[in-house]
């Protein structure tokens, strides 16, 4: 049976559905968001540790230059190891029919017997190799599926200056390559970047490493210390020119990964809550106005002998319909859309499996912040409502008191007629409400100026690095720092025009207890193809007298001019420097420190070498530029900066960034879902009075004026809040989404903000046209007869 | 709608024939009007009786163009309510009508010389809104909101505000119906003013039978037509009433 007040509730719920739903989307929003976010990280976080446990991924990664096999034993004895594996690794240039450029590849060791140990692959496609077929390779997936190879096809390589043709006979997925990106580059690009698996005999001859090895893999006992092991390790390496073991955590793939995922949990803790509380904010407002223009009701209620508890138990029913309702939407889209995301994700990574599992916690936190923020509304009026005697509640309210709003002066009374004066009374009788609502739009509009300026601090990012930064069309790395006579061979090669040499030392910078694994990067001293730009894009010049630091690398080494950095060189004789740093530039992409080219030679004791060199070339000559390149034997790696681009921009639209336009859209929703609450709420409370003006002979249309006039001067009025609220809301959410690979400089972005105006003004427009119909349909006499 | 001021031909303010009412449809059809006929010549003072239900409230609002007949054809003076459009009706209301309701509908946020300024500014021939408010003798009132008067005090803004743009008809449903008896008589005592200094057609809904004394006509509504029509000979004096 179900009560009277249940079947009012019903009534209720459905008399204000447009209302309800409203307010109920925008909390789905919220929720959405929450779910879908949290379960995304989850989800990846749990695959990423599953599929590493399950493929056996390596704990630590040890790159020796050359160490014979019987090393392993001495590895495996140090104390918190738990499995070794030496395996050869090196570099190869695939040549693929009908394409100029060579492509670049890593070829890695399988062991002659068995599984890998460590380091397993996932066989997506034909069949492992036989270890005593010498041309027999597995390839990885992604870049077979790119370039349309299969098992049976041929592909030919080079390898250290001898190419062979080789057959496939298996395609497979990698943990150590779920983001396979080309030594030097910072997007993954599934067509131009291949890994090879062949067998260990094959890969030996290959490379002279008969009965030795150039990576040892580790996997870590029990309750084994990282960097006591890594210690040790590169201890026992040395001898052999380790060039320095290093954990998972700078593994580039997985630090990849990490990165992504890392950045996507920083907008999942930081965006979502932004929406909801917004959500939550708008609720509060619609409750507390609803239950006011109750007030009539309550005290019929009241009159009959229904409790205050029953009373108010009955009103907190319909706000934990609408508040439920919302966040089950929520939840229910965000389980949808994060199912979807994860198929994104799942194609993005190469994960073989991936499991869309949200946190509880998600659910729960969506719920109660949902169901929290509206009783939060609902008890505040309602107090206000049970302090009454029934009598007093059942009379028409007195005419709300307007004595203390503005009064005008006599030539302002001049400028404003009565419709006029309403409306700016309304406003400043209750600057508590005005100010709400004003609050209310500005957060909305200033969600929607974040993500917009976010968005196009991606394209401003993109642009200062590939044309302000970088200014070359090609790179080429050379096998192994040669002499730089090799580039005049370059400069040789027709269509070439321009040819800047840099040296790229793989090294350890340190600062006190702060370290970075990375590069120094030698460069002329006034470079014009890869520059170091000041934040006003203006060229510094690198110098000879100490290293030029990127911000963040300042940053994560604590450092500034004037300090002197810890250069753990890991490359030839491997010498350890200390340099002073003599200046901090900007940096987007990457984390890179600048010294000159000779002053790092000299510091290396090496003069005259070079590690590759950027170009400028004559784009109609491309692709002759290519083959000559890819016959060069010096020639490791050749990376072409459009397709670098392109592999960047995917990685944004695709990855983490991709995030940024389901941000923008809910953030419009939600906007619009605000300014049309708030139009709906006034009509609501207006409709008396707006009946009347309608019978003592107004028309629609100047009704209308009193009754939108106030939504716009609000909606004017929060305009430049939305701006400001967008500018530091911008702040916040580009560091979010900024990760050590790449930072979202926060540019003014006029467009944002004009776009976001034009949208709330928009919103407003729509959602006073919704609103004004229903001035048209006024029932002029029913809203006289009775009150509210 | 085009000519504001009344054609001197028309001996009637208002004219209806066989006007009837339905509200809904089918079984749930209620039926508030059966076929009104009636004539309201200008300037009287008329007085509508009935018990609640009688029709007597639908028949003023479609007099008033408030709402609109399902069948037969209302006209004021010589132009047919009934034919209008909404745009009609509204031009209607704005020039020729001042209404006066039961819970006065002021606007709060206005003040008492700016509610009656909220129609002086619309209407073509107003008197001055310190005027109008004058004659309800509010003048001292005039910068109180609503919220600082009192429920007669506000009745008498709503006359004001009614009367301030000369209407050529002034509707008051029940206006006497949330007062005291002497706040009822003073608010009386201003309608009669108003029909006889403006010359108004006045038309005031009551149950309280007794202020039936003081009209020239008496409409008494049952089951939604008129049961019958008293011309009074003699009037009282809204002071003479008893209440």
């Amino acid at each position: 049976m179900v009560s009277p007040l249940d079947r009012k509730l019903g009534r209720d719920l459905w008399r204000m559905k447009g209302q309800s739903l409203a307010i109920a989307v925008v909390i789905a929003l919220g929720v959405l968001m929450l779910v879908m976010m949290d379960g995304l990280v989850n989800s990846l976080d749990q695959t990423r540790a599953a599929y590493y446990e399950r493929y056996r991924l390596a704990d630590v990664f040890a790159p020796v230059k050359r160490a014979p096999d019987h090393v392993l034993r001495d590895l495996a004895a140090i104390e918190g190891v738990g499995a070794v594996e030496g395996r050869i690794a090196g570099g190869a240039l695939i040549d693929l029919e009908g394409e100029p450029a060579p492509i670049r590849a890593f070829a890695v060791s399988l062991p002659d017997f068995g599984t890998p140990r460590i380091n397993d692959v996932y066989l997506t496609d034909g069949r492992r190799i036989n270890p005593s077929r010498k041309d027999e390779i597995l390839l990885l997936d992604g870049f077979a599926r790119a370039r349309g190879l299969a098992p049976g096809d041929h592909l030919s390589a080079t390898m250290n200056g001898a190419r062979r043709t080789f057959d496939i006979v298996g395609l497979v997925q990698s943990p150590e390559y779920l983001y396979a990106v080309a030594p030097g580059e910072l997007a993954p690009n599934d067509a131009n970047f291949a890994v090879l698996w062949m067998s260990r005999d094959a890969l030996g001859a290959a490379f002279d490493l008969d009965g030795a090895f150039n990576e040892a893999l580790i996997a870590l006992g029990r309750n084994a210390n990282l960097d006591a092991v890594i210690d040790a390790v590169d201890r026992v390496l040395d001898p052999y020119g380790g060039v320095g073991a290093y954990g998972l955590d700078d593994q580039i793939s997985n630090r990849f990964v990490s990165e992504e995922i890392s950045s996507l949990r920083v907008s999942a803790r930081s965006v979502p809550p932004i929406f909801l509380a917004v959500a939550a904010f708008l609720l509060y407002i619609v409750i507390s106005r609803m239950i006011h223009a109750e007030r009539e009701q309550i005290g019929l209620l009241k009159a009959f002998g229904y409790s205050s508890l029953e009373v108010g138990v009955h009103y907190f029913k319909f706000v934990l319909a609408v508040a439920v309702g919302g966040a089950l939407l929520g939840c229910m889209f965000g389980v949808l859309s994060g199912r979807g995301m994860v198929e994104l994700y799942l194609d993005y990574f190469k994960f073989p499996f991936l499991v869309f599992n949200v946190d509880p916690a998600a659910f729960i936190i969506g719920f109660s912040a949902s169901v929290l923020s509206a009783s939060f509304g609902g008890v505040v009026v309602l107090r206000q409502v049970f302090a009454l005697t029934p009598a007093v509640a059942m009379r028409p309210s007195a005419p709300a008191d307007y004595t203390r709003s503005v009064s005008f002066s006599e030539q302002l009374k001049k400028v404003l007629d009565q419709p006029s004066r309403m409306v700016v009374r309304r406003i400043a009788r209750q600057p508590g409400r005005a100010v709400a609502a004003i609050v209310g739009i500005g957060s909305g509009m200033a969600l929607s100026v974040a993500m917009l300026t976010v968005l196009a601090s991606f394209d401003k990012m993109m642009d200062v690095n590939f044309s302000v930064l970088d200014r070359s069309d090609v790179t080429v790395s050379f096998v192994e720092p040669l002499s730089d006579k090799t580039l005049f061979d370059l400069q040789n090669v027709a269509g070439v025009i321009e040819v800047e040499p840099f040296r790229s030392v793989p090294a350890i910078l340190r600062n006190g207890r702060y370290s970075h694994r990375g590069a120094l990067s030698g460069l002329i001293s006034e470079p014009r193809l890869n520059r170091a730009v000041a934040a006003d894009n203006s060229a510094i010049f690198v110098r000879g007298d100490g290293i030029i630091l990127a911000e963040p690398l300042a940053a994560k080494l604590n450092i500034a001019p004037g300090d002197r950095l810890t250069v753990d060189v890991r490359e030839g004789r491997r010498p350890t420097l200390e340099l002073p740093v003599v200046g901090v530039t900007q940096s987007l992409l990457g984390a890179p420190a600048y010294f000159e080219l000779g002053a790092l030679n000299q510091a290396l004791k090496e003069p005259g070498r070079v590690s590759g060199a950027y170009l400028r070339i004559d784009s109609a000559k491309a692709d002759d530029i290519y083959v000559a390149l890819k016959d060069m034997p010096a020639v490791a790696g050749v990376s072409i900066k459009s397709k670098a681009r392109g592999a960047f921009q995917q990685m944004m639209d695709e990855g983490a960034g991709g995030m940024r336009y389901i941000m923008a859209a809910i953030a419009a929703i939600i906007t619009f879902g605000i300014v049309y609450n708030s139009a709906r709420i006034a009509f609501a409370e207006r409709e008396r009075d707006l009946a009347s003006l309608r019978v003592i002979g107004f028309t629609k249309g100047e009704a209308s004026f009193v009754l939108l006039g106030e939504l716009g001067i609000i909606t004017l009025l929060a305009l430049p809040f939305g701006i400001a609220l967008g500018h530091y809301l911008s702040l916040a959410v580009s560091a979010g989404f900024s990760t050590d690979l790449y930072q979202i400089p926060v540019s003014f972005a006029p467009a944002s903000y004009g776009v976001a105006v034009v949208a709330v003004l928009t919103a407003a427009g729509v959602s006073g046209w919704l609103v004004n119909r229903d001035v048209g349909k006024l029932d002029l006499v029913a809203s006289l007869k009775t009150r509210e | 709608m085009s000519e504001p001021a009344p054609k001197p031909f028309a001996p009637f303010a208002f004219r209806s024939e066989d006007v009837t009412k339905v509200y809904g449809s089918g079984a749930a059809a209620v039926h508030a009007l059966r076929g009104v006929d009636l004539e309201v010549p200008r300037g009287e003072l008329v007085v509508v009786l009935g018990p609640s239900g009688s029709g007597k409230s639908t028949m003023l609002n479609i007099m008033g163009g408030l709402d609109r007949a399902t069948s037969g054809r209302v006209w004021f003076m010589d132009d047919e309510l009934t034919a209008m459009d909404d745009a009609a009706l509204t031009q209607f209301r704005r020039r020729h009508v001042g209404f006066v309701f039961q819970f006065y509908n002021l606007m709060p946020s206005l003040t008492a010389r700016e509610n009656v300024e909220l129609v002086t500014e619309i209407a073509d021939n107003p008197m001055d809104a310190n005027e109008a408010l004058a004659l309800v003798g509010l003048e001292e009132r005039a910068n109180h909101f609503p919220a600082q008067l009192s429920g007669g005090e506000q009745q008498r803004v709503a006359i004001a505000r009614a009367v301030a743009k000369q209407p050529e008809v002034l509707f008051c449903d029940e206006p006497t119906g949330a007062l005291d008896s002497k706040t009822g008589r003073a608010v009386l005592r201003v309608l009669k003013d108003v029909n006889e200094r403006l010359g108004a057609t006045v038309l005031i809904i009551t149950h309280a039978a007794a202020t039936a004394a003081m009209a020239d006509r008496v409409l008494s509504f049952a089951d939604g037509k008129i049961r019958d029509v008293i011309v009074n000979k003699t009037k009282l004096d809204p002071g003479e009433i008893q209440w």
